[in-house]
C-alpha cells in the first residue's frame, strides 16, 4: 500500500458530531506539520457546536464565544461539514468504511440517567435534559410542554446542569428576554407561576458537584432569594476531616459560599430556592390523575468508603416536599450507534484511550476512535474535551504511522458527495450554516438580543430555500 | 468527578495472579502485558494482595533464587479497593496519604479495573486544564 497522508493521498477523517470534542480533534488534526488531511464532519442537527449550542445556558453567552475557535477550523479548505446527515439512519458505518480511512465518533451523551425510584415517570416529573433541550431551542425538543402553572419544583442534584435548570426558572422575564432563549420558551417562562425552587443533593455541601462561579451567581439572582437550612450547611464529622487533610481551597470555598447562604434571611423576593442537602427521594408521589404532587425523601449521614470517598447512607428520617414539578439532573448518559460497541456500564464506546475495542478480541477495531462525552462519560467542561481529543488523535496519527487504518475503495471527496447527496438530499455545507447563523443573529439583534434561534429543522430549511 | 470516568477509556483486561504462582510466571506477565503492576487474587477471583516491580526488585536484592519463590512471600497484603463511584479527589488524597501507586476498583463483588496514581493525575490535570482553557478563550474570544 502506498503511504497515506500526503498530497496525492491524503489521509481522509470522518468525524461524527459537531460538538467540542469533534471540533477539538479537527484541529489538531489539521494542525499536524506535514500531514495532508482531509476532515468530513457529520452532524444530525443541521446546526453544529452540540451543546454549545443546545446546552449551555442562553444567560451564559460569553462562554459561547468559543464556537468562534471552531468557526475557524471550518474555515479550512481540508475541512467540510455536512449538517443535517446522521449517522445510523442516514450514512452507514458501512457507507464510512468504504470512503474514509479513519473515523472518529464525537456524538456526546444525548440521553439522561434515571433516578430508579417509584414514579419516576409520573406526569410532571421530567429530566433536565429534556428541559434544557426545549428551552434552548434543540429540535427534538421543540413541542414539549412543561406545567409552569406549578408554584413548587424540586430538582434532584445538585450538579452544574441542575444550576442551570433552576436558575432560568429564578430569571425574569426581562433577564430572560436579552438571551438567545428559545422564543417558545421565552413565552412560556414568562407566564411561569413557580415560586419556591428546590435543588436537592444527596450529600454534603462539600461533595456538591456544582463549582464555585456557579455557585456565587445563584446568589445574586435579581428576584430570587437563595437559602440554605442552616444545620444542613454545617459539615459533618466525615467531612470536615476530609477537608482538614487536604489543601483543596476550592471546596473550602464552596462551604463557605454555602454557609454563608444559611446565614440569609428571605428578604421578600418573588421567588425563594432553597440548596438541600444530605436528602435523597425515595418516591415521587401522585395524584388520582397520574401527576406528581410530592415527593418522599430520606434523610442521609455520610460514611466514608475504604478509599475515603464521603458516600450517602440513608438513616431511618424521612419526610415529605410537596412539590408539582420534577427535574431529575443526576447525569446525562451516551447512546449506542448502530454497529460500533458500546459499554452499557459506562454508557459510553467501548474504548481504550481512544480506540474504539472489540468485545469478543479486546483488541483495537481498526480505523475507529472517540472522543468527548461518548468517550469518556458525560463530565466537563467545553476545554476538557481539549486534551481528550489531542489523546484520541495521537492513538489516530501511531496508527496511521503503523500502517493501521482503514483501505476505502473510494477515497476520492467528490464519491462521498455523491453519497451524501443521494441519502439526504437536503444536507447543508458550512456556508449554509453561515448563513442561519448570520439571520438567527440579525433578527436577535433587532430584539436587543444575541440571536434568535431557529428551533425547528423545517424553518431552517425554509429559511435557507429548501 | 468519579473514578468511573478514569475507567471507561481503560482496557477491560485486569491482569491478575494466583498468590501460589511463582515469581518467574509473575515477571512473564508484567512483561509480556508492558505493566507494573498484578493485583493477586484468591480462587474466588477476590483480590488479596499487590505485587509491583519493585517488590520483586527488593526480594531480588535478597536472593538470587528471587524467580523461584511465591507471589504470595513478597505481595503487598495491605490492600485497600474502590468503587468505581468514588470521588477522584478523595481517591487522589488516600493513593498520596498510605503510598498506594494502584488501587483495584471493585463493582460491587466483582474486580473490574485498576487505576494508577498516574491515571488519576492525569484525570485531575486534563480537569483544570480543561477549565483554564474554557476561562482563557472566553477572555480571547468574548471581547468585541
Ligand atoms: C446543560 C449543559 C450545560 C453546560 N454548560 C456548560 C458551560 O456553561 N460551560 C462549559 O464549559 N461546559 C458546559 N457544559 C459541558 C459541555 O457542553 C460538554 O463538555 C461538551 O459539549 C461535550 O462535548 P462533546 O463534543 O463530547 O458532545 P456534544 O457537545 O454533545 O456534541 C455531540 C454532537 O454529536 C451530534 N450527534 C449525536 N449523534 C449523532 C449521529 N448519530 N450522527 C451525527 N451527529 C450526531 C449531536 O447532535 C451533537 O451536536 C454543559 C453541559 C450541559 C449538558
Ligand atoms: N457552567 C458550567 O461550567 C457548566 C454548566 C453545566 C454543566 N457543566 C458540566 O457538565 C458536566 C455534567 O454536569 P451534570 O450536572 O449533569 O453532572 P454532575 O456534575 O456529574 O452532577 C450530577 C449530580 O447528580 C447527583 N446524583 C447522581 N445520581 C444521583 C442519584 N441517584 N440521586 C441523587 N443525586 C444523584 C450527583 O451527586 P453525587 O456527587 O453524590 O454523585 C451530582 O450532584 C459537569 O462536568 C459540569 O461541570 C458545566
Amino acid at each position: 500500500m502506498p503511504p497515506v497522508g500526503n498530497e496525492a493521498s491524503p489521509l481522509r477523517v470522518a468525524i461524527v458530531g459537531s460538538g467540542p470534542a469533534a471540533f477539538y480533534a479537527a484541529d489538531h488534526l489539521l494542525k499536524q506539520n506535514g500531514l495532508k488531511v482531509e476532515i468530513d464532519m457529520f452532524e444530525r442537527l443541521p446546526t453544529p457546536y452540540g451543546l454549545v449550542r443546545a446546552g449551555v445556558a442562553p444567560d451564559h453567552h460569553k462562554i459561547k464565544s468559543v464556537t468562534k475557535v471552531f468557526a475557524k477550523v471550518a474555515s479550512n479548505p481540508r475541512f467540510r461539514f455536512y449538517g443535517f446527515v446522521e449517522f445510523g439512519k442516514d450514512i452507514a458505518l458501512s457507507d464510512l468504511r468504504g470512503h474514509y480511512h479513519q473515523i472518529l465518533y464525537a456524538t456526546g451523551a444525548p440521553t439522561d440517567k434515571r433516578m430508579g425510584i417509584p414514579g419516576e415517570d409520573l406526569k410532571g416529573s421530567y429530566a433536565a435534559t429534556e428541559f434544557v433541550g426545549w428551552y434552548n431551542g434543540h429540535p427534538d425538543y421543540h413541542d414539549r410542554q412543561f406545567d409552569l402553572s406549578q408554584e413548587r419544583v424540586a430538582i434532584v442534584g445538585v450538579g452544574n446542569v441542575a444550576v442551570d435548570v433552576a436558575r432560568i426558572l429564578c430569571l425574569t422575564p426581562e433577564e430572560l428576554a436579552v438571551t438567545d432563549i428559545a422564543n417558545h420558551a421565552l413565552e412560556a417562562l414568562s407566564q411561569s407561576h413557580v415560586k419556591e425552587v428546590y435543588l436537592l443533593g444527596r450529600r454534603g455541601p462539600a461533595q456538591a458537584a456544582f463549582t464555585n462561579p456557579e455557585i456565587k451567581d445563584l446568589g445574586n439572582l435579581a428576584d430570587a432569594d437563595t437559602i440554605v437550612l442552616p444545620e444542613e450547611a454545617q459539615l459533618d464529622d466525615v467531612s470536615r476531616a476530609a477537608l482538614e487533610a487536604s489543601d483543596d481551597r476550592a471546596t473550602r470555598k464552596k462551604v463557605e459560599i454555602l454557609q454563608g447562604y444559611a446565614l440569609r434571611k428571605p428578604t421578600g423576593k418573588s421567588r425563594q430556592l432553597t440548596i438541600r442537602f444530605l436528602v435523597s427521594p425515595v418516591e415521587l408521589i401522585g395524584n388520582a390523575a397520574g401527576k406528581v404532587v410530592g415527593m418522599r425523601l430520606v434523610k442521609n449521614a455520610l460514611e466514608a468508603t475504604a478509599a475515603g470517598t464521603p458516600s450517602p447512607k440513608a438513616t431511618d428520617r424521612f419526610e415529605e416536599l410537596s412539590v408539582g414539578l420534577v427535574f431529575r439532573s443526576v447525569g446525562y448518559r451516551g447512546a449506542a450507534l448502530p454497529g460500533v460497541p458500546f459499554n452499557e456500564r459506562w454508557g459510553v464506546i467501548l474504548n481504550e484511550k481512544g480506540r474504539v475495542v472489540d468485545p469478543e478480541t479486546k483488541q483495537p477495531v481498526v480505523g475507529e476512535y472517540c472522543s468527548g462525552w461518548i468517550k469518556r462519560g458525560p463530565t466537563g467542561v467545553i476545554g476538557t474535551n481539549k486534551p481528550d481529543s489531542i489523546e484520541t488523535v495521537s492513538c489516530m496519527l501511531d496508527d496511521l504511522a503503523r500502517g493501521s487504518i482503514l483501505h476505502p475503495s473510494e477515497p476520492q471527496a467528490s464519491k462521498m458527495e455523491e453519497l451524501v447527496r443521494e441519502h439526504q438530499p437536503k444536507y447543508l455545507s458550512f456556508v449554509d450554516w453561515l448563513r442561519l447563523d448570520e439571520i438567527e443573529v440579525k433578527n436577535g439583534r433587532a430584539q436587543g438580543r444575541p440571536r434568535d434561534k431557529f428551533t425547528r429543522v423545517e424553518d431552517m430549511l425554509a429559511a435557507l430555500g429548501r | 468527578m468519579k473514578i468511573e470516568s478514569i475507567l471507561a477509556t481503560k482496557s477491560l483486561n485486569v491482569i491478575t495472579v494466583g498468590p501460589d504462582q511463582s515469581l518467574r510466571e509473575a515477571v512473564d506477565l508484567l512483561a509480556e502485558h508492558n505493566i507494573g503492576t498484578l493485583i493477586v487474587v484468591d480462587e474466588a477471583g477476590q483480590p488479596i494482595g499487590i505485587i509491583s516491580e519493585r517488590d520483586i526488585v527488593r526480594e531480588a536484592a535478597r536472593t538470587e533464587a528471587v524467580l523461584g519463590q511465591t507471589v504470595s512471600r513478597v505481595m503487598t497484603r495491605d490492600l485497600i479497593t474502590a468503587s468505581p463511584e468514588d470521588d477522584l479527589e478523595t481517591v487522589l488524597q488516600t493513593m498520596t496519604a498510605k503510598h498506594f501507586r494502584h488501587l483495584p476498583i471493585m463493582d460491587r463483588e466483582r474486580l473490574i479495573g485498576v487505576i494508577s496514581i498516574g491515571d488519576v493525575v492525569k484525570a485531575q490535570l486534563d480537569k483544570y486544564q480543561g477549565e483554564v482553557d474554557t476561562l482563557q478563550t472566553q477572555i480571547i474570544e468574548g471581547q468585541v
